[in-house]
């Protein structure tokens, strides 16, 4: 859809709060301080799983500079046998999680916490905190962790009856998947694993928390302000009238800043001192002790028919949830064949609990890990039918009607056109020399509505105020700039548009599931009608007409029907300078619980070259192709659709946690934690396909997550052209690789 | 041990602090000086989020001790736009979307000063390798390496 008479949605404007990002002035939330501000620290656990036996804090507190101390008695205990749910979060596992109560789970958990002077006060006096521990045999890999002598995590947590690792299944049916295979002449089938990635966000996690006569103020950077004042009331028991949660700006987040670690710590520090408490994690405590996504083992079959049609697909995945239950099943089973119009289909998913970091949302969670497999699978079915990777894709590709497996029955998606686009482009012909590759795959995430709410006022001068509940992670003001100035056909420098704190909005939920600007733009659109219909009724009051006979029109309200050229149109800067005599201040505000976001999908083409004596693999060059709905900002659609793709290749070739004899991360920094650098990527082209999304009135579908899905497939199968070795593990990086092309032919 | 005093000159102007012998010139700078402008990524100079310059070289504050810069000229974020004016870098960056969350925008931004001034003519590959010591996790670096190209073109064409 590019409907030419838009004049700012679709275009490229400047965010509104860039200025501030390019001259080093925004305030992220490490860089906020207050008067009388101490520092706190946190204890960590050197066991990968010990049983607490004692916590001894008298030394610590009688430290010269401490001013507080707090272990997990000063949390709220939520006990084991009895599950309350914050969204998609069991304050079990979180209060657990922020700190260790019966046991400590993984190496890097925290066990106390000091607020003292400064920090290196803080960190001294941690080290005379003594806790006495019963250490117990640990497991770290899904693979160990559900084999028969295992060491159990979780007395309480049982699979089939007995106690297990496993704590948890999701399965998805659809037909008859005995009588599906049955029916195919060509049945492959494949064992996949894929190591547990971090998020990698630049800011580490940080926050400063006030408490002043029982009332908590809490600076924090997160995907939601309304989650870190939720989660600090249940764990803190402050009720949320007495927390506010002010968003400082978020340097990156990718789904791993939708929970919390530091803030209700933060806050029981600052309410025992008396002072307002910081708190900044250093990078290795980012990477020991805060979520990765999941590492994966699944095996993946499918079956087709010499034509091409696939008639039967299977899919098990086993995903790390680390330390506590959770992890992305419902994206991996979910996600893994809805791109396929398939009439038998079996997906389930296990989440599987070892002795490592519990794991967060990262973008799509669970979705490339489903996709991964499916995708490598369905190049070995076309290698065998003799048939186009993407023209096998393109003759079993969801459309509208089709059933999929997870449940629902797709409306208008775009699957069909990025995978034609695909085919057409010039990358999918170009030439390859020796030693390169090729690879595709497509990928499905679900997208998110829900909660959202926004406030449009008109400033007295006749300009634009828009309030919204949702961080900006990734250039979500902009489009909003975009939309209010189109609904209100004024030029978008006259918007602003800023991020309320849990005081000043109403309810938002979190910044995830690629909804933020599916979401908002709904209340923020209903806003700026209900603006709209108070700016023709002010125009009809100042002129003593009807208001049914005023129109909007351009920015300008004009007369209309009999009236018609009667007055002289009026700007919005007339009516503004008019509201008190009219009725006062012009504005209004819309909460909505927002349904209707629809299914993403998007289809990568990825050429890789390896250098056989190195093992070191060079993209070459990576073009996605993306049903985006509707592109309000098209520069930083493409933005996502290009981070995800880098994210992905980072997934796919370098990224890996690596554990020591002891249970230890060896690697918790980014020196060692090979994230791709500017000089390991080539240009990434990014194909927006604009299939409007028929329940949203800008057509917007989420672009946020669907780009890190495709890319593990697509790269492994470029691999697989290039070496002419299947590669079924992540990530492919250089020891891999070498000793994947040391084995004998296959 | 009592703090020590260091004097040194900060986007031109002469500044003054008080420091421990191990703090880092990014504790300094975030600290007493007030400049949180660079940021604290890792700590280990591995991310770039904390570039400055030192008489003239590009390094990672978390590196260097903040006693170190003790009669050096130092030039950070916050002195990159002159006056009201945004440095060509920061417009182009603003036009072309090549920031996404922002917080590797400092260090980046400081990074493709230093490399347009010690080449105005750099080739894609040059500008990867020159911004090669900063991490952005958002952008995949398209936006970032193109918006210094098209900003080395513009001030050639200007100069």
């Amino acid at each position: 859809m590019n409907d030419m008479s838009n004049k700012w949605i679709g275009k490229s404007t400047i965010r509104p709060d860039g200025a501030e990002k390019v001259t080093g002035r925004a305030a992220y939330a490490a860089d906020t301080n207050m008067p009388g501000m101490i520092w706190g620290k946190v204890l960590r656990s050197p066991h990968p799983h010990a049983r607490i036996i004692s916590i001894n804090t008298t030394k610590a507190e009688a430290h010269p500079g401490v001013k507080a101390v707090v272990t997990h008695k000063d949390l709220v205990d939520f006990p084991l046998d009895k599950s309350v749910m914050l969204g998609i979060q069991d304050m079990r596992w979180m209060c657990r999680n922020i700190m260790a109560r019966e046991k400590v789970l993984f190496h890097g958990h925290p066990i106390a916490a000091i607020a003292a002077i400064s920090e290196k006060v803080a960190a001294e006096a941690l080290q005379l905190i003594e806790v006495e521990y019963e250490v117990l045999p640990w497991v770290i890999d899904a693979e160990d962790a559900i084999k028969p002598d295992a060491p159990i995590l979780h007395d309480f947590v049982k699979f089939d009856g007995k106690p297990s690792n496993i704590a948890g299944k999701l399965e998805h049916k659809l037909g008859d998947i005995e009588k599906g295979f049955a029916e195919a002449d060509v049945v492959i089938e494949r064992r996949f694993r894929t190591a547990p990635v971090h998020q990698g966000y630049i800011e580490t996690h940080a926050c400063l928390v006030s408490v002043a006569d029982g009332k908590a103020t809490v600076w924090s950077s997160s995907q939601g302000q309304f989650m870190v004042r939720a989660m600090c009331s249940y764990l803190t028991g402050l009720p949320q009238s007495d927390i506010r949660a002010i968003p400082a700006e978020i340097g990156g987040g990718f789904g791993g800043k939708t929970i919390v670690y530091l803030e209700p710590v933060a806050l029981l520090l600052a309410k025992k001192s008396g002072r307002p408490v910081k708190m900044v994690m250093t990078r290795e405590e980012v990477m020991r002790a805060t979520g990765p996504t999941s590492g994966s083992f699944s095996t993946i079959k499918i079956g087709a028919k010499k034509d091409g049609t696939l008639v039967a697909a299977q899919g098990t995945f086993y995903l790390q949830a680390g330390a506590l239950p959770g992890s992305p099943i419902r994206g991996a089973a979910g996600c893994a064949f809805a791109p396929y119009n398939i009439a038998n289909v079996h997906s389930q998913g296990f989440d599987v609990v070892s002795n490592r970091s519990k794991v967060a949302a990262y973008r799509a969670p669970g979705a490339p890990i489903g996709a991964y497999g499916v995708e490598c699978v369905l190049d070995e079915v076309a290698e065998k039918l003799g048939m186009d990777p993407l023209a096998l894709r393109l003759k079993n590709a969801a459309e509208e009607g089709t059933k999929a497996a997870h449940g629902p029955v797709f409306p208008r998606i775009g699957l069909k056109e990025t995978i034609e686009a695909a085919m057409a482009h010039p990358h999918y012909s170009a030439p390859l020399g020796p030693n390169q590759g090729r690879g595709v795959a497509s990928g499905f995430w679900f997208n998110a509505g829900g909660e959202s709410s926004a406030q449009v006022n008109i400033t007295e001068d006749g300009n634009v105020a828009v309030t919204t509940g949702h961080p900006d992670i990734g250039g979500s003001r902009a489009s909003i700039a975009n939309i209010t100035a189109e609904l209100l056909g004024i030029d978008y420098k006259r918007v602003s548009v800023l991020i309320g704190d849990t005081a000043t909005i109403g309810y938002s939920n979190l910044t995830g599931g690629s909804r933020v600007l599916f979401a908002s733009a709904m209340v923020v659109t209903q806003s700026s009608e209900k603006v709209i219909t108070q700016l023709k009724e002010r125009a009809a009051k100042i002129w003593k007409i009807d208001p049914e006979a005023v129109i909007w029109d351009n920015g300008e309200a004009r007369p209309a029907g009999a009236n018609a050229g009667q007055f002289p149109p009026l700007s919005l800067k007339d009516i503004a300078a008019k509201a008190s005599e009219t009725g006062g201040p012009i504005g209004a505000g819309v909460q909505l619980n927002t349904t209707g976001a629809e299914g993403g999908f998007a289809t990568h083409i990825c050429d890789v070259e390896v250098d056989p004596e190195l093992g070191t693999v060079k993209v070459l060059r990576y073009t996605s192709f993306q049903d985006v709905g509707r592109a309000v900002h098209p520069a930083y659609v493409e933005g996502q659709m290009q981070g995800g793709a880098a994210q992905g290749i980072g997934w796919a070739l370098n990224e890996e946690y690596i554990y020591n004899a002891k249970g230890q991360v060896d690697n918790p920094a980014f020196l060692d934690y090979r994230m791709p650098v500017c000089s390991d990527l080539p240009m990434l082209d990014a194909v927006m396909l604009e299939i409007p999304n028929p329940k949203h009135p800008q057509g917007v579908r989420g672009v946020g997550e669907v780009p890190l899905v495709p890319p593990l497939g697509a790269i492994s199968n470029a691999m697989y052209r290039a070496t002419h070795k299947r590669f079924y593990a992540l990530p492919m990086s250089p020891p891999r690789v070498l000793e994947k092309l040391d084995q004998a032919a296959e | 041990m009592s703090k020590m005093h260091v004097s040194t000159t900060i986007n031109g102007e002469p500044m003054e602090f008080l420091c421990e012998a191990h703090d880092s010139m990014l504790d300094a700078l975030r600290g007493p000086l007030g400049l949180t402008g660079a940021k604290e990524g890792c700590g280990t100079g591995d991310c770039g989020a904390c570039s400055i310059t030192v008489d003239g070289r590009l390094i990672c504050a978390c590196l260097m001790l903040a006693v170190e810069s003790e009669g050096k000229s130092l030039s950070t974020i916050e002195g990159m736009s002159q006056g009201g004016d945004l440095h060509p870098l920061q417009r182009k960056f603003l036009e072309m979307a090549a920031l996404q969350c922002g917080i590797c925008t400092p260090g980046v931004l400081i990074a493709a000063k230093s490399l347009l001034e010690k080449n105005p003519d750099p080739t894609e590959t040059e500008v990867r390798f020159g911004l090669a010591g900063n991490l952005c996790r958002c952008t995949g670096y398209d936006k970032i390496v193109r918006a210094v190209l098209e900003t080395a073109a513009e001030m050639r064409g200007a100069a």
